[in-house]
């Protein structure tokens, strides 16, 4: 089918690398937007959590990037996309308890090392690549639940 | 519990949202690593008890649809953040008190611990998660 | 009210109980190392979400009764062997922070 692929709603934002003092408004704007759409609170719920996480990663991990939200029909996609520095393991950055945080991250409360974990916990679909030198282009899918007809 | 009481319970202080004291929490939450609150709460309109004042916190009570903040240790948000706060409508509260005496008497008074989220936490460190 | 008696009372899991006889005057609820060395008081026994291998060293600098991980966190071996060797009791609760710091301060107040 066709429709089921219907992109309803696309929004791309950019993100500043080391900008606390505005991390976590996408999320937030996201939220929003989703909340508009009349979605259902828990996929709101899910998908604002996963944006969160992939949000404070960027801002205090990679070197800035940005983040599409896409919604489709039967799904939310939220996409990550940064300019680098890239993931050498991605297998062990996802394990809860493992981070590379820095003790100012931790300070702000940030850097406890579930945020990938998280992030794939909340998501139906979750896909991560990286390469060193490069970037990370993380696809976080939540699914609305049953098509619309 | 009613903020109104919360507030009397730990001499806290409204720092806005005081027209909406009569607004009910349903169980509290306390941390102030807000990666914890987003992997935890499951509830909606939880009490998040932080000594956290950054604007994360605000944007964090908003995408979990918590019903209020109350902020610890005496610590104060900035004046951008108590407006971006009175925007959403999440009220925020302040206490001298520290975390432990905040929690101790909230849950005294009767205040249930937020619920975890329905899927099984990994609690393992990464060298026990093969098991 | 003694260690042993409160890990009990609160149905605390023990990693490195060293000292079930240390007297626990008081709690304190933190995830910010900053914060708890400013303003723990020796034989507070302290609650938090850290794991990293810092907050041993800050619990012992503080002489802390001992560290309690909320809601099942555990930490890595080499926390567990840090602990041991430092002298630093160590704990993890089911319970969230919330929680456990209600069960202490209704069995510190009664």
């Amino acid at each position: 089918m066709v429709r089921r692929t219907n992109v309803v709603l696309r929004r791309i934002y950019p993100i500043a690398p080391r900008d606390l003092e505005q991390a976590g408004t996408v999320s937030t704007h996201v939220r929003r937007e989703l909340l508009a759409l009349g979605m259902n609170p828990d996929v709101v719920r899910r998908a604002s959590v996963v944006c969160f996480e992939g949000e404070m990663n960027m801002v205090l991990y990679s070197q800035g990037g940005r983040i599409i939200l896409l919604v489709k029909e039967d799904r939310v996609e939220i996409l990550f996309s940064d300019h680098g520095p890239g993931i050498a393991d991605i297998d062990l950055a996802s394990q809860p308890g493992y981070s590379t945080a820095p003790d100012w991250a931790r300070e702000l409360g940030f850097g406890a090392g579930l945020g990938i974990n998280n992030m794939e916990k909340n998501s139906d679909l979750f896909k991560i690549r990286s390469r060193v030198g490069e970037g990370t282009v993380v696809r976080a899918t939540i699914l609305v639940g049953v098509p619309f007809f | 519990m009613k903020l109104r009481d919360i507030a009397e319970l730990l001499d806290a202080q409204f720092i806005t949202g005081e027209d909406q004291a009569d607004r009910e929490v349903t169980s509290a939450f306390a941390a102030d690593l807000l990666s914890d609150v987003l992997a935890m709460v499951k509830d909606e309109g939880v009490l998040l008890i932080t000594g956290m004042t950054t604007p994360q916190v605000v944007r964090v009570a908003e995408v979990m649809n918590m019903g209020a903040v109350l902020f610890v240790r005496g610590k104060l948000p900035t004046a951008s953040t108590v407006a971006y706060a009175s925007g959403t409508g999440i009220p925020l509260l302040a206490t001298r008190r520290i975390m432990f005496e905040t929690c101790g008497a909230l849950y005294q008074g009767g205040l249930d611990p937020a619920r975890r989220k329905h899927f099984p936490v990994d609690h393992g460190t990464p060298d026990e998660r093969g098991s | 009210m003694q260690l042993a008696q409160i890990a009990a009372d609160l149905g605390l899991e023990c990693l490195v109980p060293l000292e079930p006889e240390r007297e626990v005057r008081g709690g304190y609820c933190s995830d910010l190392l900053s914060d708890v060395l400013a303003h723990t008081q020796p034989g507070d026994l302290w609650i938090t979400h850290q794991r990293h291998l810092n907050v041993v060293a800050v619990g012992k600098l503080r002489e802390v009764a001992g560290i309690v991980f909320a809601r099942g966190l555990r930490p890595s071996p080499d926390v567990v062997a840090r602990a041991q060797t430092e002298r630093v009791n160590l704990f993890v609760s089911p319970d969230p922070a919330f929680e456990v710091a209600g069960k202490l301060y209704r069995a510190l107040h009664p």
